[in-house]
């Protein structure tokens, strides 16, 4: 199985009529056993279509043409716009949301994630790539046109989590190279308040009988790592973790942002020596190199079926 | 983007929080006029956007005109963390009866601000909430209602505090949680909030950051405090390079080529994306390597673009040899950043086989980018050679920087 999405998840693009958007309607529609984009909104476009997928002005003439609830949206309208987007789409009955967009202040971002949780739905990103479900499904950009993302996914037992969108395919190619697939790949932005942290996207993956272990990609800043740490002490996970850790340099440069938005050590808890240390502690391995990823999945895997 | 304290004071006050009696002076005299006027001891009060000022001799006291006017030509001229001050707060010494603290943040976790409190003012709030945990009060709010008094009397409530002191604070700490939200701050605080003598209460001091990502919707405060768009107001000042790297990414808008750091190694980076450049920085210094510089390539940018960024690191001083690596792409093209690198070596009347240490792009239009590589003779590799590996690799080349 997967988490999020499957092959019969139905959604909608916002800001479908932008370049960017066009390229990736393309990409959702040729993944895979081929995404349901089953419509797009771009205010003032409507009839015409991109690469077959109808354009409304509203979610509202979106979902009443599907005939039912649309499970998800992919939105990439600009930063000044994509507050309202989003509320748009939830308070049409949307559950799931993908932000694509980036550089949006992060007061919008709380009012789209307290929104969310209030009509029962969930907000990946934004400044996130999306979710992919190896040979499967694909919603967003993530692993780029169809033949690129099916170079570096392939199903299999491991779940993906990632700051980084590039990192979140550079990870699941070394895993796939090494004969350990996907189960679900997601990419859940680099900003400092996101819709989904780790530790939320963690009961999905315990639920998610095909999924055997966890990687996530991390950096410093925030405190989501720490959440995490906590989240598996409290929970006694069937999952193990492995962790890559990027930005180590940053420690040495307080203040200063590399990378992402929410990429910047301003306190004693945002260093990345301090992230490792509470993920250590918390029993989640974070490997030094990429490379060696692959054979800690192995052994812990190997480790937990032995129990 | 940080604000200096006289700017954050103007931001309170702008909110309806009072403030001590102060000026902003950016020469004795100036500071000499603002003590005439106050007409009572002062502080001067060094204006940097780095903390420790105290400790460097930032901070004087003053009890006549005169002594103002000879203490801000101290201060003016006094550098603190590399930082020289932009003028001097002159501000009056008020009495202190209490000196408390009220602060807002983001609560990444909760994804809601959060109010602090305490009765503790004038040191470190984080000292303050290790040490005395019972003294700081929290509350957070929602972001989909406005805040409202009470939920401010109940923070302050929280440690104890009643009386005229907790009716006078309250609407105090409300008013900075509005300003938070108004303005799109990432940190307002303000600490000392002094009660005087007399009971009321004043902002000695205040700290605020704004997101960066809010600057177009704050365009008017920024203008009424007089910030120009080309302060980028970070940890340190931009360098030359790193302006001039900025330029590169700003000349056409298609892709990212920029977000250039300087650093003081001799090896230069073109590097990307986001994550991709913080790992392979890292790579590189796991490796006994120097990089010359920070950057990031993404988004697909032009062959211009790449060129530009490649130039810039290539003509830096010191720089022996560049490697061109990024994680996997899907967006940028490989062919595209190949074209770039190789102009940029060209025109500067490089081999490019002999400048590019290593090329580690692998992703869309591979084969494209990999046959130009092989038709200047440099060294590339695929996804099978690990980030890390292809640092390694040039690193060993390069040999470590003495």
């Amino acid at each position: 199985m997967s988490i999020l999405i499957d092959a019969t998840t139905t959604f909608i693009v916002q800001g479908i009529t932008g370049r960017e958007a066009v390229n990736l309607t393309r990409e959702c529609l040729d993944y895979g056993e081929g995404a349901r984009v089953v419509g797009g909104v771009t205010p003032g476009r409507k009839g015409r279509e991109v690469h077959g997928v109808p354009v409304f002005d509203t979610v509202a003439q979106a979902v009443e043409h599907h005939g039912g609830p649309i499970d998800g949206s992919v939105v990439t309208v600009p930063p000044a716009f994509t507050k309202d987007a989003v509320l748009e789409a939830i308070a049409n009955g949307v559950k799931l949301v993908v932000i694509v967009t980036e550089r949006i202040p992060r007061r919008d971002v709380a009012v789209m994630v307290e929104f969310a949780r209030q009509h029962d739905a969930r907000i990946i990103g934004p400044n996130c790539l999306g979710i992919i479900v190896p040979d499967v499904i694909k919603m967003g950009g993530i692993g780029g046109p169809a033949r690129d993302a099916a170079k570096a996914y392939t199903p299999g037992p491991v779940g993906v989590i990632s700051r980084s969108g590039g990192m979140t395919t550079e990870m699941s190619s070394t895993l796939s190279a090494a004969g350990l697939g996907q189960s679900t790949a997601v990419s859940i932005g680099g900003d400092a308040i996101i819709g989904s942290s780790y530790a939320e996207l963690m009961p999905l993956f315990e639920a998610d009988e095909q999924t055997q272990a966890i990687v996530i990609y991390t950096e410093p800043g925030g405190r989501m790592e720490a959440e995490l740490a906590a989240w598996v002490t409290e929970h006694d996970s069937r999952l193990p973790i492995v962790a890559f850790m990027a930005g180590r340099f940053m420690d040495e440069m307080p203040g200063m942002s590399f990378g992402h938005a929410g990429t910047i050590v301003e306190g004693k808890a945002d260093t990345a020596a301090e992230k490792i240390a509470r993920l250590a502690e918390a029993g989640i391995v974070v490997a030094e190199e990429i490379s060696q990823i692959p054979e800690i999945v192995k052994s812990k895997i190997a480790e937990r079926s032995a129990v | 983007m940080r604000f200096f304290e006289y700017e954050s004071r103007q931001i309170v006050a702008k909110a309806g929080i009072p403030v001590s009696r102060h000026g902003f002076a950016t020469t004795p005299e100036e500071a000499r006029r603002i003590a005439e006027e106050i007409a009572g001891p002062v502080v001067i009060k060094s204006q940097v956007l780095t903390g420790g000022r105290m400790k460097a001799g930032g901070v004087k006291f003053a009890d006549t005109p005169d002594e103002a006017a000879e203490h801000a030509a101290f201060v003016l001229q006094l550098e603190i963390n590399g930082h020289m001050p932009r003028g001097v707060l002159v501000d009056s010494r008020v009495s202190v009866k209490q000196e408390y603290y009220a602060g807002v943040v983001w609560d990444g976790i909760r994804k809601q601000p959060v109010m602090l409190f305490s009765d503790m003012g004038g040191i470190d709030i984080e000292e303050v909430a290790e040490t005395h945990p019972d003294h700081v009060g929290r509350g957070w709010f929602s972001n989909l209602t406005d805040v409202s008094d009470y939920q401010a009397k109940q923070v302050i409530a929280s440690i104890g505090v009643t009386g005229a002191a907790l009716t006078r604070a309250t609407p105090i700490l409300t008013r900075l949680a509005q300003l938070f939200v108004e303005r799109d701050m990432t940190l307002a605080e303000i600490n000392p909030l002094a009660q005087l003598e007399d009971g009321s209460f004043v902002a000695v001091d205040a700290h605020m950051d704004m997101e960066n990502e809010a600057r177009p919707r704050q365009k008017q405060l920024l203008k009424e405090l007089g910030v120009g768009d080309e302060e980028t107001r970070q940890a340190r000042e931009a360098t030359p390079f790193e302006l001039a790297g900025e330029a590169v990414d700003a000349a056409s808008h298609r892709g990212v080529a920029g977000n250039v750091t300087e650093f003081d190694g001799n090896l230069g980076l073109v590097i990307g994306a986001g994550g991709g450049s913080l790992t392979l920085f890292d790579a590189v210094r796991a490796h006994g390597g120097k990089p010359a510089n920070y950057c990031e390539i993404g988004g697909n940018p032009s062959v211009e673009k790449a060129c530009g960024l490649a130039k810039l690191v290539l003509q830096k001083p010191g720089v022996d040899k560049i490697a061109v690596m990024m994680s996997i792409v899907s967006n940028t093209r490989v062919d595209i950043v190949a074209r770039g690198v190789i102009k940029a070596c060209v025109e500067l009347g490089y081999d490019p086989g002999e400048k590019i240490a290593i090329f580690r792009i692998p992703g869309a239009w591979e084969d494209e980018g990999f046959k130009i590589l092989e038709r200047y003779g440099v060294e590339y590799c695929d996804r099978s050679v690990s980030m890390h590996e292809a640092a390694r690799r040039a690193v060993e080349k390069i040999g470590v920087a003495a």
